[in-house]
């Protein structure tokens, strides 16, 4: 049985806190892109809004999905890039050397994907208030069900980058960015599934995030919340979150059978 | 239970190659373990594999009379490594990396242990500094810090003394040497520093191409090769490396 300790957790989140701390272009990562983004979709949103299809709320259906998909980019990022860091700095022998355990390590880098999706879902929460009348939270409860699924989802992928890596080595860091915008165009994020040609719909069905953002269309233009398809969401976010941990686990256990915690960042 | 470290039978293959071959020894209270071995003999595997980063293919470790495999996070709170190798994150300051370690270690009053530590290894007036303004000699230092953070029965070093000016190799050497004698810690370190070694080891294990060549208190070994020093026993056992 494997024994947790809060201690250890906090000192991967403090790690990564200390490290956030000395970094002017870290801090402009995190505050810039979420801003940029909602201001171009914003604008874009009004432009449609009030020009040519006055029918829809643009502004709401584009501007929620946009800040549900940063939330999700910033916390699936706080794990891999996390996990980068480690690397790049070589600190990943120093850690594991330690009483440390994986599983609180991934917990420590969990605790910092959190932070940076509040950061992020802040700046542009507040943002969309006031220069776009569009009050994100304004769903309630809801908007919690459907946020905390798409952050589940970003760990997955977050955890699956992290194989990669550990398998591959840096050849695949690329991934840390990448693998989640592989998911974007079957994610349904400003579109619905039906939009998308059959074949792209029956890939989506495999999706997590297409039930979810399908769902949150429904709450903002129905008015309820879609149930049917936020449990299956969460259904598939489960199965993506035990493989990509199973694989984890076992590509560490590679890892250190072939001595790959010590060369990789070399 | 007299050992701190016992090594049973261990092996280790990458890609079917055999790096460490039938591995076995002792270390106790106090003992001062030299492994000594030209490059490539297996000594830094051999070290990582005892701090858990690699994983041994046959063999079994046993800490404190307790299976490392199975209680490994208990029993690397009192298990030291240091390397002249491997550097700390260069972005945090030396403080700020020495009370992530302690959170990890789970060291008591951390405030006070790092400063008595600053101190002991003389680095406290780089406590502000970013690591990667430091130099090599002081990294290893704030390397040893980092390693008896949580009072450990046991270090483990690699090379430790390089890149260390000779005031400090000396400072280094009386004070692992003290630490064994006053407070029984354990250590076993690699170095290619033969003469160095000497003054501080009383055991030593010989490696060669992954295996074990002599095993024992320096003395003895000194005795079972007939030679009168480090450097000519090196020279002796792994003549035909040279040759």
């Amino acid at each position: 049985m494997i024994f947790l300790s809060f201690e250890r957790i906090w000192g991967i989140l403090l790690r990564h806190l200390y490290l956030l701390r000395h970094s002017f272009s870290r801090w402009l990562d995190l505050l810039y892109w979420p801003t940029v983004d909602l201001m171009l979709w914003g604008f874009i949103t009004l432009y449609l809004q009030r020009d040519l299809l006055s029918s829809l709320n643009f502004t709401s259906l584009f501007l929620g999905a946009l800040i549900m998909w940063n939330i999700l980019i910033r916390a699936q990022q706080g794990l891999a890039v996390g996990f980068l860091e480690d690397i790049w700095a070589r600190n990943l022998l120093h850690l594991f050397i330690s009483p440390l355990n994986i599983l609180e390590y991934i917990l420590g880098l969990i605790l910092y994907s959190l932070f940076k999706a509040l950061i992020a879902s802040l700046i542009m929460s507040i943002l969309s208030m006031f220069i776009f009348s569009f009050n994100f939270l304004s769903q309630g409860i809801y908007v919690f069900y459907l946020t905390f699924a798409l952050i589940l989802f970003a760990w997955s992928i977050g955890l699956l980058t992290m194989a990669f890596i550990l398998y591959f080595g840096q050849e695949a860091e690329i991934l840390a960015w990448a693998l989640a915008l592989l998911f974007l165009p079957f994610s349904a994020v400003f579109y619905p599934v039906s939009a998308l040609p059959s074949p792209f719909q029956e890939i989506a069905t495999f999706v997590p995030t297409s039930y979810i953002f399908e769902s949150f269309r429904h709450l903002l233009l129905q008015g309820k919340l879609n149930s049917s398809y936020l449990l299956k969401g969460y259904l598939y976010t489960f199965l993506y979150l035990i493989g990509s941990s199973l694989l984890l686990i076992l590509t560490f256990k590679i890892a250190k059978r072939e001595g790959k915690l010590i060369k990789i960042g070399e | 239970m007299k050992y701190l470290l016992k090594v049973e039978n261990l092996w280790k293959t990458f890609n079917g190659k055999e790096i460490l071959r039938d591995i076995s020894f002792e270390v106790s209270p106090s003992d001062i373990l030299g492994i000594i071995g030209p490059n490539g003999a297996g000594k830094s595997t051999l070290l990582y594999i005892l701090v858990g980063v690699i994983s041994p293919t046959k063999g079994k470790i046993y800490y404190f009379g307790r299976e490392f495999k199975k209680n490994r996070s208990e029993i690397l709170k009192k298990v030291g490594f240091a390397s002249h190798y491997v550097s700390l994150p260069y972005s945090l300051t030396v403080e700020e990396n020495l009370k992530v370690f302690s959170k990890l270690y789970g060291v008591k009053e951390e405030n006070k242990r790092i400063e008595e530590l600053l101190h002991l290894f003389k680095l406290h007036e780089k406590k502000k500094t970013l690591t990667r303004a430091l130099s090599s000699g002081e990294m290893m230092r704030l390397n040893l810090i980092r390693a008896t953070l949580s009072q450990p029965k046991l270090l483990l070093l690699d090379e430790p003394t390089a890149g260390l000016d000779p005031e400090y190799i000396l400072h280094v050497r009386n004070l692992l040497k003290d630490w064994a004698e006053r407070e029984g810690l354990a250590i076993l370190l690699t170095s290619h520093q033969l003469s160095a070694l000497e003054q501080v080891i009383n055991k030593v294990l010989l490696l060669d191409r992954g295996e074990v060549l002599g095993y024992g208190p320096l003395v003895e070994v000194f005795n079972l090769f007939n030679v009168e020093s480090l450097e000519e026993l090196y020279f002796r056992v792994f003549k035909s490396d040279f040759s």
